[in-house]
């Protein structure tokens, strides 16, 4: 898969001293959705921050598209939209002209049609003559998308996309994100919401204390270290898990009745043996149910271990 | 050169003037005119003429210059300050813009704002005072290098900001001092002799002294002296924000 973003040895030191980013190495394949999970001041704003031109790193180097981020940056930056966490606006412009703004502010002649054509996209269409400050949190969140995506970039930075905006506007969102991708758009986001994470993202990449942890396909990730867990309800409660069954990770719940199994994702097989044994036993089981951790819970699981 | 960056930002700004038409032009035309009833039409009056010229006619290019100024200051401040302060800067700094770019949209709409006051403000003196213009296209050099080289300040201003009265400390308490003790309502010449020299420290004096030649032929310091600092203190403005930008001075963390 060709890099479309080449990140190397990366690092980030404020002048009060505080290393936002340490030696970080990443990239980001074109076309693909990539999400950067962390927890709060890890370090994804900071890293995006630079890659897009708004911040500068102490140390290493970006490429975007093949351009330096530095020595070419008027090729690298002309590739990148990025949508911010904060809703900055200029309240007193009209949707409209603030649009247009950021286009021609990235050197593309104007082009009306686009501009319709975005709007109508993002149902901003209707409201092109209203001022920023009339609109709700949710308009000025597809505003400022609108501005992003204004002079047709091939990556878009999406940092904490959804923050603050109702769950039927988050599925728009999702929805018209998907549609970019579609259209050969490489997209990044950072997000807080792991749902939006595991909906969207092609693969995944948890950063911590401005280190990168894992840099991995979503669906590799759930498998390796997804836990599954099987919970048999038993015809008749045990007293203790038979001896038999010690090489099992079992344990009992509601006095008995409730056999656990816990495994993971690559222990699949011994599901099968485990009832075989189980029948073996003359151990009758009423009726099984599995289920398989989250990405909420490997992220969870995975910034404790670091 | 990304010249759909310079007419956007340039648009921009100036979209913002003509939205705040009585706070950009309206408000300062007003207090000019007054300026011209009080000290032109009402004291002046009273005065005898220096230099040849009438009172009221001798004070037009020092009260031009002095819209000029805070205009021009004020204009550029704010035009960088607020992006700053909304946090929409983030737009500038990541699209593919160079310094001399971002410079030229925002002090060429300050600048363009100012030289637009300036003219209107001249036309406004011709209802209170009969004046003449001796060398109308030096006029226009002084207006528009003014113009430019006090946005250029304002820019620097605007930068080093970062709350409102910081915006404000320098053009009330440096700004409007120098242009009152410039020269603007009198002739330096007027001034004991130890105030002469210590004006001639006063940026403003070239200024107005140049302008005034501009109109009537006569000024308190040579015409090329007066091109000449007025070129230096450019100059100055145009190193600190090369300063700026290179080190990314509160504008780039």
């Amino acid at each position: 898969m060709q890099s479309i973003i080449k990140v190397r040895d990366l690092s980030k030191t404020y002048d009060s001293g505080f290393t936002a980013l340490n030696n970080i190495s990443l990239e980001i394949n074109r076309g693909e959705i990539f999400a950067l999970l962390g927890p709060n001041g890890a370090g994804k704003t900071t890293l995006i921050s630079i890659i897009c031109g708004i911040s500068r790193a102490t140390s290493g180097s970006v490429e975007a598209d093949g351009s330096d981020i530095i020595t070419q940056y008027r090729d690298a930056r002309s590739k990148i939209g990025l949508v911010p966490q904060e809703l900055t606006n200029d309240a007193f412009e009209s949707v409209w002209s603030t649009v247009n703004f950021s286009r021609g502010l990235f050197g593309k002649a104007p082009d009306k049609a686009y501009i319709e054509k975005i709007l109508r996209q993002l149902s901003l269409w209707d409201k092109r003559d209203a001022r920023m400050r009339e609109l709700s949190g949710g308009m000025k969140r597809r505003v400022m998308i609108a501005k992003a995506l204004s002079h047709e970039p091939d990556i878009l930075f999406l940092d904490e996309p959804t923050a603050g905006v109702d769950v039927e506007l988050r599925r728009d969102m999702w929805e018209m994100v998907r549609e970019l991708r579609e259209s050969g758009v490489t997209i990044i986001l950072t997000t807080h919401y792991i749902e939006e994470a595991e909906e969207m993202a092609d693969r995944i990449g948890v950063i911590r204390k401005g280190e990168i942890i894992l840099v991995e396909e979503k669906a590799a990730l759930m498998d390796k270290l997804g836990k599954k867990s099987l919970s048999l309800h038993l015809q008749a409660p045990l007293a203790e898990i038979p001896s038999e069954l010690h090489g099992y990770n079992l344990s009992l719940e509601q006095e008995g009745t409730y056999l656990i199994f816990s495994y993971d994702s690559s222990e699949s097989d011994r599901v099968a043996q485990l009832l075989g044994e189980l029948s073996g036993l003359g151990i009758g089981i009423k009726d099984l149910n599995s289920s398989e951790s989250s990405l909420e819970d490997i992220f969870v699981d995975l910034v404790k271990e670091a | 050169m990304n010249i759909y960056a310079i007419r956007a930002i340039y648009k921009f700004e100036m979209a913002r003037t003509f939205r705040t038409l009585m706070q950009s032009i309206a408000s300062p035309v007003l207090s000019t005119s007054l300026y011209f009833i009080v000290f032109g039409t009402a004291i002046g009056s009273r005065m005898g003429d220096i230099d040849g010229v009438s009172y009221a006619a001798f004070i037009i290019p020092g009260l031009v210059m002095l819209s000029l100024l805070s205009e021009s200051i004020s204009n550029a401040s704010f035009g960088i300050f607020f992006p700053k302060f909304s946090g929409t800067i983030y737009e500038v700094h990541s699209a593919p813009v160079s310094p001399l770019e971002i410079v030229a949209g925002y002090v060429g709409a300050a600048a363009t704002k100012s030289v637009l006051l300036g003219l209107l403000i001249l036309l406004t003196a011709r209802l209170f005072v009969d004046y003449t213009i001796l060398h109308p296209v030096w006029m226009l050099v002084f207006l528009v290098l003014t113009a430019v080289t006090f946005s250029l300040f304002g820019f620097i201003i605007g930068v080093w900001a970062d709350d409102f009265q910081k915006l404000q400390v320098i053009p009330l308490m440096v700004i409007t001092p120098l242009t009152f003790l410039g020269g603007a309502f009198y002739s330096i010449n007027m001034l004991p002799e130890l105030w002469q020299t210590i004006s001639l420290f006063n940026p403003v004096v070239y200024l107005v002294s140049g302008f005034r030649w501009a109109f009537y032929g006569v000024s308190d310091v040579n015409i090329g002296i007066s091109l000449g600092m007025t070129g230096l203190f450019m100059l100055s403005c145009l190193m600190t924000i090369g300063w700026i930008f290179k080190t990314g001075y509160r504008i780039r963390t």
